[in-house]
């Protein structure tokens, strides 16, 4: 096996809760709590969960947008968190992200001219003259034309800002570009352009994704390897056939059963799953899904248990498969 | 036109049109839509945004304002065509024999009076029970669409609750004076999957027990699939096909139709490249003449640029608006 591009270790981002005059902090929210994978080059890790998971503040995470609070995270090997300065700009052309909502992520009042422009500019990579053909260049990739360069965001479509915000994305080549739900703003009919365009790029420029979603069947469709999460840590990971095919984590399998498969005719739907996705301030003990869990019994309260191998490749999260509990977590628990 | 709906029709809307008087001028947001639900159906209602859809249910409720006014057509709910009685007749039916839930819960509930004294006032107008009567129905619909504890929920303000809960207390509230007809205005879109299926679910057997017809709307072909007994699918303020659920998944005509389903990512069926639908969704203001989809259809003729094609029956309960439709 190649070397990985991206591996995560143990990583956390714990957000402050202030109150008061003095703004006192009085707790934490856990939105990402002990997560480790590693990315292998050429691949779309997806990463899919409901809202409050955290998939989205590791996303953000894995960019430095947010600093963590604990973990590392080494990118071709490099420790990503130990640079700054010029090394850390240099590092970032090659970590890229698209955001979900493509009104929310193009300035206004820029042209698109200028928003392509900003990466060459920032990154001080050629003459103003020469950004602009690169600029006209990149929107021809994406499957716009170069007589869109002077007109304003407001003046495009959903789909075609979000191809807009692609071309910003793979302006400057990058290696690795982290999608956090890139299509679920869009009309139906224009999810699949944008994601065929997503293919494409990934082929043309040997891109590597980390893709984040809340929809399965675009998971389904996307990835080749699936991490699901569920208040903040990772509960189940392994390649897309395998994960589908034989889940294991009683999270998983009632996630894929909630999802409304077409054309299957009119069901009665059952109640996979009762009560909600608790709050990420105070997760319940032990495994974090257990109130909810439909195959608890007696001791899933205590411990978070350990993501381990249970087949080849195929990472679980859950006291069904082995006793074994996050040490981490123990540790934790004793000491505060 | 040949009756379909082999149930007790309890809504029938014909050539409804609803038109926004804008500063470039009229757009017609819905254009000549005609259907009708059964007792005990549900219609789904798919299309992507600006087709018209939600339009056309707030066309129902009489809910469009101005600049927008509903410009022609009938709608029947019973003996009675709603778009012409008086607004104080209206005010009697609405919450009462017809009731809407949004996707936004928070649009629905007033943010500084209690979820139970809204509930209260809804009741109390409409079954003219006393205060007491009113406090036991309306604790009895919370408990009903699975709200723990109801009764100190009926004393909490909207914001106390959650997403997932909000949605189920304006379910209770729409549904707690048994209404014949209720509009679901994408219900699930914002919630979590494992959310959708609860909501979904207490929306069935809801509708089992006061056999309710329900207009369920939605953009998701995955839900539209497992919760309705027919589909209508629009496009730029038209019908484009109207069929029976498993006919319309199974052997649409209707060029959009059949591209649609295509271009969606079907779980467990994974195709290395989705065949997509070039171009975008037209606007309303800048609508050709003829079909809304010719710059986007593969089949696309000279007459579908001149006139619009009428929706016309191709099997028992099976209508589509095309010239040149797709094969079975």
């Amino acid at each position: 096996m190649t070397a990985p591009i991206l591996e995560v270790d143990g990583l956390r981002k714990h957000f402050p809760i202030r109150k008061g005059l003095l703004l006192r902090e009085v707790g934490q929210v856990k939105a990402v709590d002990g997560v480790s994978f590693a990315v292998q080059p050429g691949e779309t890790l997806g990463l899919v969960g409901e809202s409050g998971c955290g998939k989205s503040t590791l996303g953000r995470t894995l960019v430095r947008l947010y600093e963590p609070t604990a973990g590392s995270i080494r990118y071709r090997g490099e420790d990503f968190l130990a640079v700054s300065g010029e090394r850390l700009r240099t590092m970032r052309r090659s970590l890229q992200m698209i955001f979900q909502d493509p009104f929310a992520s193009l300035d206004p009042r820029m042209t698109i001219a200028r928003i392509l422009a900003e990466p060459f500019k920032v990154h001080d990579i050629c003459s103003p003259r020469e950004c602009q053909e690169r600029a006209a260049a990149l929107l021809e990739t994406v499957g716009l034309k170069a007589a869109h360069l002077n007109r304003y965001p407001h003046e495009f479509s959903g789909g075609q800002r979000q191809r807009i915000s692609i071309a910003r994305a793979i302006a400057l080549n990058p290696d690795l570009v982290i999608a956090d739900e890139p299509v679920s703003a869009l009309d139906v009919s224009i999810q699949a352009q944008i994601l065929n365009l997503m293919k494409d790029l990934q082929q043309e420029f040997a891109l590597t994704y980390i893709f984040i979603s809340h929809d399965l069947s675009v998971i389904d469709h996307f990835c080749d390897r699936i991490a699901v999460m569920y208040l903040g840590k990772i509960i189940e990971m392994a390649p897309r056939e395998e994960l589908f095919g034989n889940p294991k984590h009683p999270y998983t399998q009632a996630l894929i059963d909630a999802i409304p498969k077409v054309g299957q005719g009119k069901r009665r739907m059952k109640q996979a799953l009762t009560g909600e996705v608790p709050s990420p301030i105070n997760p319940p003990s032990g495994c974090h899904f257990h109130p909810r869990c439909p195959q608890r019994f007696d001791g899933c309260d205590r411990g978070f248990p350990a993501l381990r191998e249970e087949r080849r490749d195929h990472f679980v999260a859950c006291k069904l498969y082995s006793d074994a509990v996050d040490d981490d977590v123990i540790f934790r628990s004793t000491g505060t | 036109m040949p009756e379909s709906a082999p149930r007790d029709t309890v809504l029938k809307v014909e050539d409804l049109q609803t038109t926004f008087h804008t500063r470039i001028g009229p757009v017609r947001a819905v254009n000549g839509v005609s259907y009708s639900i059964g007792k005990g159906e549900t219609l789904g209602v798919v299309g992507e945004s600006g087709c018209g859809k939600s339009v056309t249910a707030f066309s129902l409720m009489r809910l469009i304002e101005p600049p927008g006014e509903v410009s022609g057509g009938a709608v029947w709910l019973g003996d009675e065509n709603i778009l012409e009685v008086s607004e104080e007749r209206m005010r009697e039916l609405r919450g009462s024999r017809m009731a809407i839930i949004f996707q936004e819960p928070m649009t629905a509930f007033n943010p500084v009076l209690t979820i139970g004294y809204q509930m209260d006032e809804q009741i109390t107008r409409h079954l003219g029970v006393s205060r007491q009567e009113s406090r036991e129905r309306a604790i009895e619909m919370l408990s009903l669409v699975g709200i723990p504890a109801p009764t100190e929920r009926y004393g909490s303000y909207p914001h106390q609750l959650s997403g997932g809960m909000r949605q189920r207390a304006m379910i209770a509230m729409a549904l707690s004076c048994d209404p014949e007809f209720l509009i679901a205005d994408e219900p699930t879109t914002a919630l979590d999957v494992t959310i959708q299926g609860q909501i979904l679910e207490l929306i069935q057997s809801l509708q089992e027990r006061l056999s309710m017809a329900v207009q369920f709307i939605t953009h998701d072909l995955g839900v539209i699939s497992e919760i309705s007994d027919r589909v209508l699918v629009m496009y730029g303020g038209r019908t484009c096909e109207v069929a029976p659920t498993d006919v319309l998944m199974s052997t649409p005509q209707h060029p959009y139709t059949s591209a649609l389903i295509q271009s969606i990512p079907k779980f467990g069926q994974r195709v290395a490249r989705l065949p997509a639908i070039e171009g975008t969704v037209p606007s309303l203001y800048e609508l050709p003449a003829g079909c809304p989809f010719q710059n986007r259809c593969p089949n696309v003729g000279r007459r579908c640029r001149e006139v619009h094609p009428p929706l016309t029956e191709v099997a028992r309960g099976h209508q589509v608006a095309c010239f040149y439709p797709v094969g079975p």
